[in-house]
């Protein structure tokens, strides 16, 4: 039962892109077809499983004074092995990718589900709140991917859609569609659902990465 | 002289990290409220993107490299970063108090932010010499702070505007970002 709370939590409730809007460099930076929401997605997903279970493991053993060095040093070692997996046997998503899979490291719904669950709880719970967790992100990227391959390019997943109608709008899949597609997003959820996202989910994150305490002077 | 422009032009205005790359939006959504705050941050970034680069350079040509050990890339990069903005809050503290002051709160930030760990990963791609490293990252802390400045002065004039309210906040935040972002758009081309 707790499992299945848990496992859900993340596809919804907590929602890490659309509801706690962490995370948003990958999400503006790779969303430009759904495929890539997909990889991105399930890569991250894949070091969040495997970051949360060794790091619930070896909980009672990291001294507290340097639990965040060693959780970067142990997700760092996650994404070299997801880099190089995806560099053998799927090569054409890690071209699209680039250096967005590297720099998985430095998303912070990896080390926040480190500093706020895995340290907390144990093994098989943390698996199942990172894979709950890495599949909301998942299904947030192929929502914005959809959107914005749909508008900008006619297609969604390489499949043609409204493309033989009328001539896409380039700009969706362009940088500043980027951010139009996930304000947008976010001003719909906002007026069609329960939530009121009014910033970034860091003022509820205690991950002491300090966008937050520098943000407070100007309250971000 | 030519390409020292090239690079450094190019890294603030044609693939601006913030508007046209997506790097570092965290701090760019966090910290741009503000002028002042925007000033302090992006002084931060532009000193300790620079250090790092050339750091993260010399430690991949000749540790990684030599031995063969480039698939340690990741770990180690984010490793010396960390250790190194540990570093330059020990060392700015103690020797320059004034530049800590100004810029102390910023600077553990700098850890997780992906666009210093972009620009040490970007050189190593494009095999970038040493110097043309140092400029490549140097640019793209101008370009951070351009954008951060320029954004900061749009959102504290959306503070004063009448604006729909399920969009108020983050939503028009990230629209605003959206138009800055078309005029960096124009930059597109201007070199090559």
């Amino acid at each position: 039962m707790k499992a299945l709370k848990t496992f859900t939590n993340g596809l919804v409730k907590e929602n890490p892109t659309l509801r706690l809007v962490l995370g948003t460099c990958p999400t503006l930076a790779v969303t430009t077809a759904a495929i890539n929401g997909v990889g991105m997605g399930l890569a991250t997903t894949a070091v969040l499983i495997g970051s949360n279970a060794v790091i619930a493991a070896i909980r009672k053993i990291i001294p507290d004074k340097v639990r965040i060095p060693a959780f970067i040093t142990i997700i760092a070692g996650f994404v070299t092995i997801v880099q190089f997996l995806l560099k053998a046997y799927l090569p054409a998503i890690d071209a699209a990718l680039g250096i967005y899979i590297p720099l998985i490291v430095v998303n912070c719904i990896i080390l926040a589900r480190a500093e706020m669950f895995a340290c907390k709880n144990s093994v098989p719970l943390s698996i199942i709140d990172g894979l709950g967790m890495g599949i909301g992100f998942t299904i947030a990227l192929v929502i914005m991917g959809s959107i914005r391959e749909l508008i900008g390019n006619g297609t969604i997943f390489g499949i043609n859609v409204t493309a033989s109608l009328f001539d896409p709008a380039v700009i969706m899949i362009l940088p500043p569609g980027g951010f139009l597609a996930f304000g947008v997003l976010i001003g719909l959820l906002n007026k069609f659902t329960s939530v009121k996202i009014k910033k970034t989910g860091c003022a509820g994150c205690n991950v002491q990465c300090g966008v937050y305490a520098a943000g407070k002077e100007g309250d971000a | 002289m030519r390409e020292i422009i090239v690079i450094i032009m190019g890294a603030v205005l044609v693939e601006n990290f913030v508007l046209v790359r997506f790097l570092g939006i965290c701090p760019f959504l966090g910290v741009s409220k503000k002028l002042n705050t925007a000033i302090g941050m992006s002084g931060a970034v532009i000193f300790v993107m620079t250090l790092a680069s050339a750091f993260t350079w010399l430690v991949y040509e000749y540790l990684l490299a030599p031995f063969g050990l480039e698939y340690l890339q990741i770990i180690v990069f984010i490793l010396v970063i960390a250790a190194l903005v540990q570093l330059v809050e020990t060392v700015l503290k103690k020797l320059v108090p004034s530049l800590y002051k100004a810029l102390g709160i910023y600077l553990p930030l700098i850890t997780t932010n992906c666009a210093v760990l972009g620009v040490a990963l970007l050189n190593v791609e494009r095999q970038y010499n040493f110097l043309s490293s140092v400029l490549f990252s140097f640019g793209a802390g101008l370009g951070f702070t351009l954008a951060l400045i320029l954004f900061a002065g749009v959102r504290e004039r959306i503070e004063m505007s009448d604006i729909p309210e399920s969009l108020k906040g983050l939503p028009i935040t990230l629209i605003a970002a959206s138009l800055v972002s078309v005029a960096f758009f124009g930059f597109q081309g201007l070199f090559q």
